[in-house]
């Protein structure tokens, strides 16, 4: 069991940025029939999604929310060492796009950085990694960029995925701190069920062919996409989670001392607004305590939990303990309890 | 069991006549779809408290057969 606990280190500022673009779920009509998408998107609880202009990869909305960060809280930036990169949409194959961030954001070349290949549980196994070497001495100051184009990954003509997937980019200011206490993490993987969320083909495994691109009916609900497009099985997914997660909760609740009555905030991974509901109701939370974004900002994969944070509990955080949870692709599923002291949160940004 | 598995059935379907019975096979409602199917592995979670795996629910033909899957656990 995965269970981890560090001490003094914490988050210091937050910040994320979404394209400027809003696509209207119920008008996103172009493939299936009105009544049709009426259901679906009301099933899912998704109405509004943002999504890139072509030429905005996650690194330039990681950018723009790093940029904003690190001006509010007027940080030199040559006390930044290390910087990690959660996405599964990078720039390019290689190099790594948090190396290109670290130019890009005019951080020193003595600078840490590496990327983290990570869906929906991606910030907080990004947040742990960075507490983990920030425990040691010698980093002053890390940030978190994690940015996802998910957009891009699904087909449009695939009901599965067409109305869930939005873009979005975050950057956390982590630091050293003994007013930040304790933070207790689980993290966990399943790689038996890599079926359940998966792009087949344009990796190494399977290389791009004529073929890999070809769209065809993949079922028999006529759903339409080729092997270079993302599928969810989103039944089993949600089979998957509901057995998974409401347990790890409650082993890192229970790991970290504390009982869900005392915690302030549950901040899920926003999935959709299906899953999202039955969890907070199997867990028997109060609703006031689970912000949600899902109804304006879709699922963002690993952004959605910072996403959610700033985009809901700006001016709310102080002293609270928060529980984190996020589930997803691999599969993965990871959760946190952790307190916020004197975290900073930006005015969210649009680009 | 059986006749409130049927009611809750019918409700998570959304189906209001009599068309649901132990031998009726599920997928062949012209209810069922993939948000059903969601629908009802709520319901069965929340009712029964039973997680019904993909895999295992696949061999499952029949409203009995999903009554007799939730029994075993």
């Amino acid at each position: 069991m995965a269970l981890l606990r560090y001490i003094g280190v914490g988050i210091r500022g937050l910040s994320a940025a979404v394209p400027r673009t809003v696509i209207k779920n119920y008008e996103y009509t172009t493939y299936f029939p009105a009544e049709e998408v009426k259901l679906v998107v009301d099933k899912i609880g998704i109405y509004e999604r943002r999504f890139a202009d072509p030429h905005i990869c996650s690194s330039d909305l990681c950018f723009a929310a790093a940029e904003k960060l690190l001006e509010d809280l007027s940080i030199p930036r040559d006390e930044i060492d290390l910087l990690v990169f959660v996405s599964q949409t990078p720039d390019f194959r290689m190099p790594a796009t948090s190396i290109l961030l670290q130019h890009r954001l005019g951080l020193s070349e003595s600078t840490v950085a590496f990327d983290l290949n990570l869906g929906c549980s991606g910030f907080i196994y990004g947040m742990s990694v960075i507490y983990a070497m920030m425990e040691r001495s010698g980093l002053r100051r890390a940030l978190l960029l994690d940015g996802e184009t998910r957009s891009r990954i699904y087909s449009p003509k695939d009901r599965k995925t067409a109305f869930i997937f939005g873009d979005a980019g975050a950057a956390a200011l982590i630091e050293r701190d003994d007013l930040f206490g304790e933070s207790f993490f689980s993290m966990n993987s399943d790689g038996s069920q890599e079926e359940l969320i998966k792009m087949s083909a344009g990796g190494y495994r399977n290389p791009t062919t004529t073929e890999t691109l070809k769209e065809r009916v993949v079922d028999e609900y006529g759903n339409i996409r080729s092997e270079e497009h993302g599928y969810m099985n989103g039944s089993d997914v949600f089979n998957f989670v509901i057995s998974r997660v409401p347990r790890d909760i409650k082993a890192v609740i229970n790991y970290a001392g504390t009982d869900i009555a005392a915690l302030d905030y549950f901040v899920f991974h926003q999935a959709n607004d299906f899953i999202n509901s039955y969890l907070a109701r199997k867990l028997k939370l109060d609703p006031d305590k689970v912000p949600a974004t899902i109804a304006k900002f879709g699922n963002t994969s690993s952004v959605s939990i910072p996403l959610t944070i700033v985009s809901e509990l700006q001016g709310k955080l102080a002293g609270k303990k928060l529980l984190l949870s996020g589930f997803g692709v691999g599969m993965t599923w990871a959760s946190a309890v952790i307190k916020f002291t004197d975290c900073f949160i930006s005015d969210l940004v649009e680009i | 069991m059986s006749e409130k598995f049927i009611e809750l059935f019918k409700e998570t379907l959304e189906i209001e006549d009599d068309s649901v019975q132990l031998n009726t096979e599920f997928r062949k409602l012209s209810q069922w779809d993939s948000l059903a199917f969601l629908s009802l592995i709520a319901m069965i979670d929340e009712e029964y408290d039973v997680v019904i795996e993909g895999n295992d629910f696949k061999k499952l033909i029949t409203v009995g057969d999903v009554i007799s899957e939730i029994e075993k656990r």
